[in-house]
């Protein structure tokens, strides 16, 4: 049994910025382990993204290129994933706790009979050298650490959690291209259609900025300085909302910020006219640096702010548009 | 159409956890016990199911918890649910995603099952593994994150809407039986009405054993578990930093944007 799995998640013909964060993570047991880092690219004409796994951290890139893997569907690439991991026995495997990630690995990891830790926020081996997690729980009032001794070891990896390395252009990998076959009742799910949201915007759980609106944003259309504001930081940024906006049909169920909806982990969150209750605190507290605009000085969100400011947030978020852009059309 | 429904009680949203004295989890004296949110989801799914459906089928709620659980079983009886199983054996406790999993597909088999209807996950663990788990081991698909589902008793399919990343969606059509794990949104749960209350009084919740499923001691619990809890930790709490009262709006934009940018070093 060797080799440490990375699953390299991409999306219209990109690596998404997971590869690398898990690439790091990867290499760091790698070095304890003395086994190899493989990734593993699923998907129709995803060979070109092999190359660039090298200089991230992989030895070893297979990929599974092959035109039924062009749409993601559970059954198919779990049939691919799990007779590749039975074939080669990695002894860890590491994924995105992203939307794929989530529903796919609990089945790979019950067809392989092994446990999987979700959506964890800490890496580490044991003195046995088994895997090690700190993960979650309560949307984070609490955290759990748990430890893996079966193989593989798999773990989802909350976005943002580990900090990549920059590429070493230096590096390559060894890219083994994998015959896949797959028996058709794993299509007996069919997808009808895609439909894109409104925003074609980063999804709120790997978005390394969050511009967040709550109730004081009084009605939907007043999200729209938000979307402004996240325009300006970039690509990287989207709009989340509190439960009370959402319950107020201010804002959508996808774009809920807390233990009933998305817990987020982005480097900023902006925090606009949310008073702060526990459930909301619990989906963000994680966030590296939290802004609070609210006008009531006594809010509790103020207490977990980095940077609070009292006062209007329909005064201030425009000229934080002007300030951003400022800033961003000097870089 | 026989729908099953899995639901677990977990402590109520607003509660502010705290942990036992060595390790030994969290303290749930003071707690208050309420249905899973997105396990209600699901409940209400399947009544509404039924309701579309001429009212022809069974709704049979699959609960695992110790004694503590009836409550919600009989909330989730007063909401319309039509008969439970609570599977409650000291055995079950300590088990991990894939022995709960195994658990309850034991006791689904037992049953005649189209629809499975979960929460997407539950707001304890967070770890949204179950539903999956337990269509794997019963051989039948699952789709979670589901935000609709129009059933087509005929054909037993389903075609259903489930939320991906970034505001998209997909729309799948899954043959039945097949696992569903609901989410926010999906449909707003009814209150039990006080005939419902009075009715849930009579109807059956039958109490499932370990040995009643032929499961062995070893095969469930902590025993079993391949995901092992170490230990059980607390956040660090935050800290309040700068905060800014009053003061020109551009001005203090400004000095929040240079502080982004040259202190907090975010963008």
């Amino acid at each position: 049994m060797a080799g440490i799995w990375v699953y390299a998640e991409h999306k219209d013909g990109k690596l998404k910025s997971t590869a690398a964060q898990l690439l790091t993570g990867a290499r760091t047991l790698a070095e304890t382990l003395s086994e190899e880092v493989v990734a593993v690219l699923l998907g129709s004409g995803v060979e070109a993204m092999a190359a660039p796994l090298g200089p991230l951290g992989a030895d070893k890139v297979l990929v599974a290129d092959a035109q039924p893997l062009g749409q993601y569907l559970t059954e198919p690439y779990c049939h691919v994933l799990t007779t590749l991991m039975k074939e080669r026995q990695p002894s860890i495997f590491l994924g995105p706790a992203s939307s794929i990630g989530k529903d796919l690995f609990p089945r790979v990891a019950a067809r392989l009979q092994t446990g999987l830790a979700s959506d964890c926020t800490g890496i580490g081996l044991t003195e046995n050298k088994d895997l090690k997690l700190k993960r979650p729980v309560y949307a984070g009032k609490a955290f759990i650490e748990v430890v893996i001794s079966g193989r593989p070891a798999m773990a989802s990896i909350r976005p943002n959690t580990l900090t990549p390395k920059p590429a070493d252009s230096s590096k390559t990998a060894l890219s083994e291209k994998i015959s896949v076959s797959i028996p058709p009742e794993a299509f007996r799910v069919k997808l009808k259609e895609v439909v894109k949201g409104k925003s074609e915007k980063v999804d709120l759980t790997e978005a390394s900025i969050i511009v967040s609106g709550g109730r004081a944003m009084q009605n939907s259309e007043n999200y729209k300085i938000l979307w402004d504001l996240a325009s300006a930081f970039g690509e990287g940024a989207t709009v989340g909302a509190s439960r009370a906006a959402v319950d107020s049909s201010y804002a959508s169920h996808d774009m809920q910020v807390g233990q009933t909806g998305k817990v987020v982990n982005p480097n900023l969150y902006i925090a606009c006219g949310i008073s702060g209750a526990i459930q909301h605190l619990a989906g963000m507290r994680t966030s590296k640096v939290i802004v609070a605009i609210n006008k009531d000085p006594e809010a509790p969100i103020f207490q977990k702010a980095d940077f609070g400011i009292v006062g209007d947030l329909f005064k201030l978020v425009p000229a934080l548009i002007e300030e951003i852009k400022k800033i961003k059309a000097h870089d | 159409m026989n729908i099953v429904v899995c639901m677990k009680q977990v402590p109520d949203t607003e509660t502010k956890i705290r942990l036992k004295e060595g390790n030994g989890g969290i303290q749930t004296d003071g707690v208050k016990w309420i249905i899973n949110p997105y396990c209600e989801f699901a409940v209400e799914e399947a009544l509404r199911i039924r309701e579309r459906n001429g009212g022809q089928g069974t709704v049979t709620l699959v609960c695992m918890g110790p004694d503590r659980a009836v409550e919600s079983i009989r909330t989730a009886l007063a909401m319309g649910v039509d008969k439970a199983i609570h599977l409650n054996d000291p055995l079950f406790e300590g088990s991990d995603n894939f022995g709960v999993a195994k658990i309850l597909a034991r006791a689904i088999q037992t049953i005649p099952h189209d629809i499975i209807l979960c929460g997407k996950q539950a707001v304890d663990d967070d770890a949204s593994q179950v539903p999956q788990i337990l269509a794997e081991q019963l051989n039948i698909p699952h789709v979670m994150v589901v935000e609709k589902m129009e059933v087509d008793v005929a054909n037993k399919k389903v075609t259903t809407s489930r939320r991906i990343e970034g505001g998209a969606k997909e729309v799948l059509e899954v043959p039945l039986p097949a696992v569903f794990g609901a989410d926010k949104g999906m449909n707003e749960p009814r209150y039990a009405s006080l005939p419902g209350i009075m009715k849930a009084k009579s109807k059956e919740v039958k109490k499932v054993t370990a040995a009643d499923l032929g499961l062995k001691p070893e095969e469930i619990g902590v025993a079993a578990a391949k995901v092992k809890i170490q230990a059980y930790s607390l956040p660090p709490e935050r800290q309040a930093g700068k905060k800014i009262e009053g003061g020109d709006p551009a001005q203090v934009a400004h000095e929040l944007a240079k502080w982004l940018r040259e202190e907090a070093r975010v963008i």
